[in-house]
């Protein structure tokens, strides 16, 4: 079997932490052997679990669970979004729900007032909240963390008060009556299909983050997260680089909150406000910082514990609080962090499975 | 022929002077060493060349572009690189990503390329990635590509933020003191390094206490002290030169 190098570079993209994208350097025999099972382990792995994703509903087929199962999906698009900014250049936003807001309420206008298709309110959207990015990201982008987290803070607030108190925005009441997404001949109408539809979502946005973290951009942003002023040294633009972070990371908030407003059907205000941008950044932080597998354990996380503890009505929030600070006692570097423990078990596992599966056709040979 | 020169550059720090009034110029393909005592303005001195300080007045020149007050990162792309005295690596990226990093400017820049896997980007990034091997190797660090930078012993980050730098093919390349807190063994190999890069046509500037490296390998050096270049000439020259003498016993007698 012969491997060539662009499918070793699939494998080293999609396997992120295990490898150290090291891989495609085949300096030993044994190292070669890795490459061999890592590709035959992580592509199917990665499709299966995505396959039982795709079941999933089918399976639990319970309306609940579902409903609950994509609201984890779209917090998992949010917190990819968040991690161009928090994980990888290493800015702090507190106010990231406006670009999720300015995403479902583009769609939302578009869609009911003028009636267009939800697929077309989608490039709008982006480019609204392009707008705004630029807008707010050039005079604030120089300063430093804690500033701009209280600027982005604030333009979280503003956007969420602009919505709830123009009329043409439906002010407290929000968007009723959005439109459902069509694709072709296909009408997504179910929880169910919604929930298939941002399964493809999440896959995409993962596949984004992957390719861009291991591309000039994504070196350049973490560069910049590890040591701003060095990075200068290399050639990078900071400002810049950090201007395109947050701008990425508008994209994917408004492309979820595109669709997010059609799975809903109606959209209001109390959904895009500081505790659902407190909420990203904790998915974010909580699965650990830069690394996109815990940007969706997180997400998951976030959502999923609530609903858990609903068993204890009001005090669920508070059992929720308690889980969290445990969680950041006992893994400060989150769940599944970008380098270390939890990465370096994976990936050594995964290698003695592969070495294991290398090993048989030549024994056979041997024998 | 002086590619780069620096006309009577000075730096205030409120009633300090950290440079004052200082001239030189460093010959094309010239290993120039910088020395004085502590606190003489030598890492004031570099930070104003790569844009890291903005030098109260004078100018620096490259060829014949003024490019006193330009950023750093506007100066690293004129190809002008430089290490830290206190070892700025990126620590949580491997040593590999790290030199890599210093590529940035030679990286391939489509962004839908990047999305989209082109075979033409990822040529070229394979193509990087095997130079940024080349050039850890070069600096012996070849076995620790995969290594988190931020894990490696301080004389492993020195060499790599060596090797980060020279990926980039600069013309002149700024060390604030290389061999600093390094073993003896390391020291010996450091100075292969940057005598290699030297003879490879790369100008390099050189921050360095240890007098004897700076004997063996300097074509020329110059004495900082209290902010005024003192001394500037061949190393033996300005060893037996009564005033860079007088700086020095000076500041031991203190
Ligand atoms: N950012 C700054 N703000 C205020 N003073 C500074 C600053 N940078 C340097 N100085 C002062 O300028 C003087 C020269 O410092 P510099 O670091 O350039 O010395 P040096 O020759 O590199 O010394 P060393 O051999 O200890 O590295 C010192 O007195 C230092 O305190
Ligand atoms: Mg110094």
């Amino acid at each position: 079997m012969s491997v060539s190098d662009s499918d070793l570079e699939d494998a080293v993209a999609v396997d992120l932490g295990a490898t150290e994208e090291g891989v495609f350097r085949a300096v030993s025999r044994r190292r070669a052997l890795d490459v061999l099972g890592r590709l035959r382990l992580v592509g199917p792995t990665l499709v299966v679990l995505v396959a039982v994703a795709a079941v999933f509903p089918h399976l639990v087929q319970t309306n609940y669970v579902t409903s609950v199962a994509m609201q984890v999906e779209i917090m998992m698009c949010l917190a990819l979004g968040l991690n161009f900014v928090v994980g990888y250049a290493g800015m702090l936003d507190l106010g990231f729900a406006a670009f999720f807001a300015i995403g479902a309420y583009t769609t939302g206008l578009l869609s009911v007032d003028l009636h267009w298709p939800i697929l077309a309110t989608i490039a709008p959207a982006v480019g609204v909240s392009l707008v705004g990015a630029i807008f707010v990201g050039v005079p604030t982008l120089r300063l430093r963390s804690d500033y701009l987290a209280v600027i982005t803070l604030g333009f979280g607030e503003i956007i969420q008060n602009i919505v709830n108190n123009l009329s043409q925005t439906g002010g407290p009441e929000g968007i009723s009556g959005i439109p459902p997404l069509r694709i072709g001949s296909l009408v997504v109408t179910s929880t169910t299909g919604y929930y298939e539809v941002f399964l493809i979502l999440v896959v995409i946005f993962l596949a984004i983050s992957s390719r861009v973290r291991h591309s000039r951009l994504g070196r350049a942003w973490l560069a910049i997260r590890e040591d701003e002023d060095t990075a200068q040294a290399m050639g990078i633009k900071v400002r810049r680089y950090k201007l395109y972070a947050y701008m990425a990371g508008s994209v994917f908030g408004s492309i979820t909150g595109s669709l997010y407003g059609s799975a809903f059907i109606a959209i209001a205000p109390p959904s895009f406000g500081f505790s659902e941008s407190l909420l990203v950044v904790m998915a974010v932080a909580i699965g650990g910082i830069g690394s996109i597998w815990g940007a969706l354990l997180g997400a998951g996380v976030v959502i999923a514990f609530p609903e858990l503890f609903r068993q204890f009505s009001d005090a669920r929030l508070l059992v929720f609080g308690v889980a969290l600070v445990l969680i950041m006692i006992l893994r400060p570097q989150g769940i599944w962090p970008e380098t270390g423990l939890g990465i370096q078990r994976l990936g050594g596992t995964l290698r003695k499975v592969a070495r294991r599966v290398a090993r048989k056709p030549q024994q056979h040979r041997d024998a | 022929m002086s590619p780069l020169s620096v006309d009577s550059l000075s730096l205030r720090f409120g009633g300090l002077d950290a440079l004052s009034e200082v001239s030189l110029g460093i010959p094309d393909g010239a290993l120039y060493a910088v020395i004085g005592p502590n606190g003489a303005g030598k890492t004031s001195f570099f930070n104003c060349l790569t844009g890291y300080y903005r030098p109260s007045s004078g100018s620096v020149r490259l060829d014949d572009l003024d490019i006193t007050g330009l950023g750093a990162s506007q100066v690293a792309a004129l190809g002008i690189r430089r290490t830290f005295q206190n070892v700025r690596v990126f620590p949580k990226l491997s040593a590999r990503e790290n030199v890599l990093v210093g590529a940035h400017l030679r990286a391939g820049t489509s962004f839908v390329g990047t999305l989209l896997g082109t075979p033409g980007l990822r040529r070229r990034e394979r193509a990087l990635a095997e130079e940024a091997e080349r050039w850890l190797d070069y600096v012996g660090l070849a076995h620790q590509a995969a290594s988190l930078a931020g894990a490696l012993p301080y004389g492993m980050r020195k060499r790599l933020e060596v090797a980060r730098a020279l990926i980039a093919e600069p013309r002149i390349l700024l060390l604030d003191e290389p061999a600093a807190g390094v073993s003896s063994v390391e020291r010996d190999e450091l100075a292969e390094v940057i005598r290699k890069t030297c003879q490879g046509g790369v100008t390099v500037m050189m921050i360095e206490h240890d007098v004897e490296l700076v004997m063996q390998l300097a074509t020329t050096v110059a004495v900082l002290d209290h902010g005024q270049l003192i001394a500037e000439g061949g190393p033996q020259q300005v060893r037996n030169d009564p005033r860079v003498l007088a700086a020095y016993l000076g500041k031991r007698r203190k």
